[in-house]
């Protein structure tokens, strides 16, 4: 087995544990011989912890179910950052590989010292460790082995156990609990003493707080907090205190003034300035003559809309110390966040993650646990928990940004690329805790001493951009320009959501390049190949193709599309091959997808995120667009946001293209963008015009026929 | 103002003391401690909240306790009595049909109830019963296939 590769010639050790060296932080194991392993990544309801209990499993040579895979903390447990970005696999798996190599090590070492054996004639299988005659168990030794020690490393990296547990399909660990209705959510929490708090947010973005009339609640067990127009309600009953806060917005009064843009010109919005001008790729040289095509794309805001509100809960302790419990992507950056907000030190708050219902990007996760540290301050000793309406969840958390891209292609007599470029215009895509030196929590904005925030930045390049994530196509085209430009100033918060501008980039160049083909009078399938030599991208597209039966005539109504990409460029590659019918409504029928993400770690975990993630891609796609006036949110519950229902969800036929000797990536975003062009391309074939801005509703196409008819000679 | 309310939940009569306008699921919840039954909207639009009452599927979280007294309410952890798990609750294991699992509960109920009055259903009838369920993780056909099996496994025995 070939040992794990240096990332830094400094370290040899993976980056996550070369930043949490010491190995207890990551393992311990019990006297009955349970092990313990707390890693950095959350479970978002993506299955990461199952997945990794594998690999933690297979290093240490124990049963899967003698792992039991704590919740991430800020004081006991290792800091690896935010799970975003599909890096979990990626990052922590190599981390957790290696300490768990070697703590066995250490038990080993230590059961051959006893035994005056020698270590290669040690065996650890199921958990007991053997030599010849001699056994002795991970549990029994638990006493002895001091796992309060860095990795080292010159010592060993992996047993290679693999075979055995990586690359099947354990079921997930968690999965049994909650689908037996048990309490493991945020939700559920219920601790000694606990009250419960609710928040009453302002009536639109931009509102203060003018009035609040006195005494609203009079002399009932619910009490008020409120400090500017950051307004809560804290009490011991939960009804009660949910029928407070109606109470209270009745008895408050706002300044309120429109501050929203027309969200029927997202396109003129998004290029009204001031910019940062990201520039991806520079053209040396201006492009060849040729015949040019141009073709302008968009897409709207789009919610989060997890089916769970966001829950927080915190506690301020008698010693000064603040505990806090929440659903966050990344509960060091929330802790850091709260301190710098309350101007504490960071050492005296503890952060414990609690798991929540899936989880898409940066939502109100990290609000609503501030909001639960602002309430609790009225109560010290006793712990707050803190649940969103859904009126806030869809109104208030980050949305996901409103996109447009303009692309314009040069193509030769044969109508392939002889030149691609393409402006990108977004808002930024993170506003997380902690953004530009700024805490970045919700409720800050509505203090007494508001802090003021910046419209939302995007991630580094190495994180894989935002703004621009994808934009660079995957093809080999000779001349190449692509420019983002980030939105510096906008009244709408927005933030991270699953692929972030990769959803918008690779629905925009996947649609171009089927107009491109079309004007070519070329199959698109064969152009894309003509324009690609990347063997595990042909690869991926050749058996999504042959999967669905690509080339097969279509039935009148009925259209089918392809669409694909590499993920941020170094992650999963996806292809996606969308069955449409085009009648009275816009259905899909099928989806045909083929993925590699290198080694394949849990096969059915993969197909379930690459399941997952197509649906709600064509959920985005078909149906989804935040909606406003120019003073408030108005897309506020499940009527005025729809989501994909289950009459509406497509067959999804999943082909995993795997090559064990590659690293792991992530597969929870490959599918977005590939579903959303898929689709685009799919309907394009069924009906005959092309609809370029998300999203695909019946509307949207119907206008398109009409204008198509209006402006045939 | 508190007033008593009696009610059969999971075959056992339970009497708790609310505000009449306190929700089915907030008693469920708080006073008797099933939480199996989520919130999701309040509103009684995405299904995470779903339970039997008289043996219909209703939305707790939209049921005020005024409207439930001398009901008989069945949650997802009653579905089955004892500690085992209902055929849709195994087969949906079996089936890994679900990711973050919060919109399960309501799923589950909406399909046992329609597995009792249809005990093998087609994907029609499936897909139709579980359209008032939302589930934003994208596990719907794996949802409907496991259903599925739940009914033709009990047809099979």
């Amino acid at each position: 087995m070939t040992p794990e590769r240096a990332t830094t010639p400094a370290s040899p050790l993976p980056r996550d544990l070369a930043a949490n060296p010491i190995l207890s932080r990551w393992v311990t194991v019990n006297p009955d011989g349970a092990m313990d392993v707390r890693v950095g990544k959350v479970e978002l309801g993506q299955g990461i912890l199952t997945a990794l209990a594998q690999i933690a499993a297979a290093e240490l040579g124990v049963d899967l179910d003698q792992i039991r895979m704590l919740p991430a903390n800020t004081t006991h447990g290792p800091d690896e950052g935010l799970t975003s970005g599909s890096m979990s696999i990626a990052r922590c798996g190599p981390a957790l590989r290696v300490a768990c190599a070697q703590t066995r090590a250490r038990f080993v070492a230590e059961a051959a010292r006893t035994w005056d054996a020698d270590a290669d004639q040690v065996t650890v299988r199921r958990g007991r460790i053997r030599c010849g005659e001699r056994v002795t168990s991970y549990g029994a030794l638990a006493g002895v082995v001091d796992l309060d020690v860095p990795a080292d490393p010159e010592k060993p990296r992996t047993y290679g156990d693999r075979s055995r547990l990586v690359g099947t399909s354990a079921p997930r660990l968690d999965l049994p609990d909650k689908i037996a209705g048990r309490p493991r959510y945020i939700h559920d929490l219920r601790l000694p003493g606990q009250l419960f708090g609710r928040v009453l947010r302002p009536p639109s973005p931009g509102a203060r707080l003018r009035r609040l009339d006195a005494d609203p609640l009079g002399d009932g067990d619910v009490h008020i907090v409120r400090d500017g127009s950051f307004v809560g309600v804290v009490g011991a009953d939960e009804a009660e205190v949910s029928r407070a806060v109606e109470t209270l917005r009745a008895a408050t009064t706002w300044d309120e003034h429109d501050t929203l843009p027309d969200e029927n010109d997202l396109r003129g919005f998004l290029r009204t300035g001031p910019h940062e001008t990201i520039e991806v790729l520079t053209a040396e040289r201006p492009p060849p003559a040729g015949r040019t095509l141009r073709a302008g794309y968009s897409k709207p805001f789009l919610a989060h809309a997890s089916m769970a509100p966001s829950c927080g809960v915190a506690r301020w302790n008698d010693d000064g110390t603040l505990s806090v419990w929440s659903h966050s992507q990344g509960i060091h950056g929330l802790r850091a966040a709260i301190a710098l907000a309350l101007g504490m030190d960071v050492d005296r708050i503890e952060v414990e993650h609690a798991q929540s219902a899936g989880c898409y990007g940066h939502n109100a996760a990290d609000d609503a646990a501030f909001d639960a540290v602002l309430l609790a301050r009225d109560v010290p000793g006793r712990p707050v928990h803190v649940q969103w309406s859904r009126r806030d969840e869809l109104t208030w958390s980050p949305f996901g940004p409103a996109m447009s891209v303009d692309a314009q292609a040069v193509v030769d007599a044969s109508g392939m690329v002889a030149s691609w470029q393409s402006d990108v215009w977004s808002q930024g895509h993170t506003s997380r805790p902690g953004y530009l030196g700024a805490p970045g929590l919700l409720a800050g904005a509505h203090l007494e001493r508001p802090w003021r925030y910046p419209a939302a930045s995007d991630p580094p390049p190495e994180n894989g951009a935002g703004t621009v994530r994808n934009a660079v196509p995957i093809y080999d085209f000779p001349h190449r320009r692509v420019t983002g430009h980030r939105l510096l100033q906008t009244p709408i918060r927005s933030s991270a959501m699953r692929a972030l501008g990769a959803f918008m980039n690779v629905f925009a160049i996947e649609s171009f390049m089927d107009e491109l083909a079309e004007g070519a009078g070329i199959d698109p399938l064969t152009y894309r190949l003509m324009h690609l030599a990347d063997a595990r991208g042909r690869k991926v597209l050749q058996r999504a193709a042959a999967a669905a039966g690509w080339g097969a005539p279509a039935a009148d109504g009925t259209g089918r599309g392809i669409g694909f990409a590499r993920y941020k460029g170094t992650g999963a590659y996806c292809a996606v091959v969308a069955d449409v019918a085009a009648e009275h409504e816009i259905r899909v029928r099928r989806l045909t997808i083929a993925v590699d993400v290198g080694l394949v770690v849990n096969p059915d975990g993969v197909r379930n995120q690459i399941e997952g993630g197509a649906t709600q891609a064509a959920s985005w796609t078909l149906k989804e667009r935040v909606r406003f006036d120019r003073r408030k949110i108005t897309s506020d519950d499940w009527e005025s946001y729809p989501i994909l229902r289950f009459s509406e969800a497509p067959e999804i036929c999943v082909e995993l293209v795997e090559d064990p000797g590659l690293p792991s990536v992530g597969a929870g975003e490959a599918a977005q963008g590939p579903t959303a062009a898929a689709i685009a391309n799919a309907v394009a074939a069924a009906v005959g015009v092309r609809v370029r801005d998300l999203p695909l509703t019946p509307e949207a196409v119907i206008a398109a026929i009409e204008s198509a008819d209006l402006t045939q000679p | 103002m508190t007033k008593e309310f009696e009610l059969t939940v999971n075959g056992t009569a339970v009497r708790v003391e609310t505000d009449p306008s306190s929700s089915l699921l907030h008693v469920l919840r708080n006073e008797l401690d099933l939480k199996g039954a989520r919130f999701g909207c309040g509103l009684g639009l995405c299904g995470a909240c779903f339970v039997q009452m008289d043996g219909k599927v209703v939305a707790s979280c939209d049921v005020p306790m005024w409207s439930a007294e001398g009901r008989t309410v069945v949650t997802v952890e009653g579905l089955e009595p004892g500690d085992g798990l209902h055929r849709v609750q195994q087969a949906l294991i079996e089936g890994q049909a679900a990711q973050c699992g919060y919109c399960i509960s309501g799923i589950t109920v909406t399909a046992a109830t329609l597995l009792e009055t249809s005990p093998v259903p087609d994907e029609r009838a499936v897909v139709a019963a579980l359209d008032r369920n939302l589930c934003r993780c994208g596990v719907q056909r794996r949802v409907v296939r496991a259903v599925l099996q739940a009914g033709s496994a009990a047809a099979a025995t």
